[in-house]
């Protein structure tokens, strides 16, 4: 099962002016380094404070674009991971280890991802080729 | 649950026996708010913490056999415990503390049970105090390769290839005899036996239970490389049985790949066989038809090949070449497999590559069934005469006369460049080899097709 484990904001988070302590990193770097070694890690990354993002919002045939940061904090994402592991078991069984992220209480939040089983045989091979093409041109830079 | 992980991150800096954290669960547990761990989830901590904690143990008592037993005693003790408790902050670390005084307790006791047999007095007490601190410093020297020594040790040479597959998994991959004897389509008493014979094996040889250094190293890890690749291609090729692909012995080896990865991020080899594994597994649900029948490459619905699989084993090819390693045996057959993963039509695979790649594969590994792939790689990118060169070439040796493929590649060499009744009697003989039923029809088509 392949998750993504998102780390969700706090009001510390989004100030974004504190950084996180040489003692937070250490913890974090050995707990990245388990997950490493355990041989479910593929991925990761911290994000900017929402004060840096953007949105575009549809309605119909309009776009507006919205400056951060966004109100609903408890709502946003810090950082992430993407882990592939047997189940959801063992996803909260090794969410439970990660060092507090954050220095007041937060929480982590794992979502699986849809796996090619999922889709069977409804994915053509026109569908594969233009996810494929997709992908390529991601890579390519 | 959500309660108890808030806890749990709280009380990092807590001792783990700390009567807060105890009072604090106790509260949780008396509101009922979701201090109960369920068994699942304990199980899913097992999983994480079953081989190094034998790992450890292994590398303490000296003894695997003993080392599992020790292991299930603390797993069944946490069990009962976390039950009520919630699992503690550092599991790891609790379970390898009760078993260590389960292992103390075991020395002592046996030094106990010896004394009186030899009924030798006094003197002995010392040494078992002794034996007894060495098992209290071993298991405190927290060295973290306990996982890659027992990986090292289930894949020891001296032990049979058979029951290294059956060793590891049961060790590493934390599988039961139940579930091994149903991925090698053996009896459970037949894979009992294997490992208990193993493990006597490997208690006899004195072993250290560490990551061998130096020369011993390279000749060791090629063993455990290759059983690594055994379970795979157990779930893989499905030599026998009903189903063709076991995804599920695929996925342990794979994961042991990973697993190897990290714990050895130095050595490209390693990277090889995990590439190769993972861009093989990319195929596995396109191999299958709908009716559970075999799909071979050119015909697979390519739309079904896993991407994720296949990026992920490009990394680690990329990794293996990086590291100097582009011509070892299994960063090869990656690199060959990658060749087949970046066609996105069967017509616009790579052959002249794959040709030459296969050139350079039987200079590594010299084997008559790469000679016989690399026949038929040329024959499609130089066309059917020189594939029939080359498998000629082949035929002249004995080793494969009856081996189904050849005559099944040397038939298409020959329907290709034209000459029917030649490919005709090909295909039959092909057909007669066979034991494989799909095969077979598949064959006597082509016959068939010939005649017309």
């Amino acid at each position: 099962m392949r998750a993504i484990v998102f780390v969700k904001a706090t009001e510390d988070s989004e100030r974004g002016d504190s950084l996180p302590t040489t003692e937070m990193l250490e913890a974090m770097g050995k707990y990245n380094e388990e997950l490493v070694n355990a041989g479910i890690m593929v991925g990761g990354d911290g994000l900017k404070p929402s004060s840096f993002g953007k949105r575009v919002a549809f309605d119909g045939a309009s776009r507006t674009v919205i400056d951060g940061p966004f109100a609903e904090t408890r709502e946003l994402v810090a950082g992430f991971w993407l882990w592939d592991v047997k189940d959801m078991d063992e996803a909260i069984a090794w969410a439970k280890r990660c060092p507090n992220p954050m220095p007041g209480p937060s929480e982590l939040e794992i979502r699986p991802i849809f796996e090619l089983e999922d889709f069977g045989e409804n994915v053509t091979p026109e569908i594969a080729e233009l996810e494929e093409q997709l992908r390529d041109r991601l890579e390519e830079r | 649950m959500r309660n108890s992980c808030a806890i749990g991150w709280k009380s990092v800096e807590l001792n783990q026996h700390s009567p807060t954290v105890v009072l604090i669960r106790t509260f949780f547990d008396k509101t009922g708010v979701a201090s109960q761990e369920t068994h699942q989830a304990i199980e899913a901590v097992f999983r994480i913490e079953r081989a190094r904690l034998i790992g450890g143990l292994a590398r303490t008592v000296r003894n695997v056999d003993l080392a599992e037993e020790l292991a299930q005693d603390a797993l069944l003790i946490a069990l009962s415990a976390w039950q009520k408790t919630g699992v503690p902050n550092n599991p790891g670390a609790w379970l390898r503390a009760v078993a260590k005084r389960r292992a103390i307790d075991r020395i002592r006791r046996d030094k106990m049970r010896e004394r009186k047999h030899a009924e030798i007095a006094r003197d002995l007490g010392g040494e078992c105090a002794s034996a007894a601190e060495d098992i209290e410093v071993a298991m405190d020297d927290d060295l973290g390769d306990e996982l890659l020594g027992l990986i090292f040790t289930a894949c020891h040479p001296i032990i049979s290839r058979d029951a290294r597959a059956a060793l590891t998994l049961r060790l590493v991959g934390g599988l039961t005899i139940d579930e091994i004897a149903r991925a090698f389509l053996c009896s459970e008493t037949t894979i009992a036996q294997r490992i208990v014979r193993a493990k006597k094996t490997l208690g006899n040889a004195g072993l250290a239970f560490e990551v061998p250094r130096g020369a011993e190293r390279a000749g060791r890890l090629t063993s455990v490389l290759e059983i690594i690749y055994l379970v795979f291609n157990e779930g893989y090729a499905a030599t026998a049985g009903e189903c063709l692909v076991r995804p599920s012995l695929c996925a342990e080896a794979q994961r042991l790949g990973r697993i190897l990865a990290g714990l050895m991020p130095e050595d490209s080899e390693v990277f090889g066989l995990l590439a190769l594994m993972e861009i093989q597994a990319s195929r596995l649900s396109a191999r299958t038809g709908s009716d559970g029948s075999f799909v071979p490459l050119p015909e697979q619905n390519r739309a079904r090949w896993d991407q994720f699989l296949i990026r992920r084993g490009f990394a680690a090819l990329a990794r293996a070449e990086a590291l100097g390693g582009a011509d070892g045996p299994y960063a090869l057959q990656a690199a060959l497999a990658a060749c087949h993963a970046q066609a996105r039509k069967a017509e616009e695979t790579d052959w002249l590559r794959i040709s030459e790649l296969y050139d350079r594969l039987r200079e590594v590994v010299p084997s008559s069934v790469v000679d016989l792939n690399r026949a038929v790689a040329h024959s499609m990118a130089f066309g059917p005469e020189a594939g029939l060169k080359l498998i000629d070439e082949i035929a002249e040796g004995t080793s494969l006369r009856s081996y189904a493929p050849l005559p099944a590649a040397k038939g298409d060499f020959l329907f290709r460049a034209g000459r029917l009744q030649e490919a005709k009697a090909q295909f039959e003989t092909a057909a007669r080899l066979t034991r494989n039923e799909g095969e077979q029809s598949f064959l006597l088509a082509r016959a068939a097709a010939c005649a017309m």
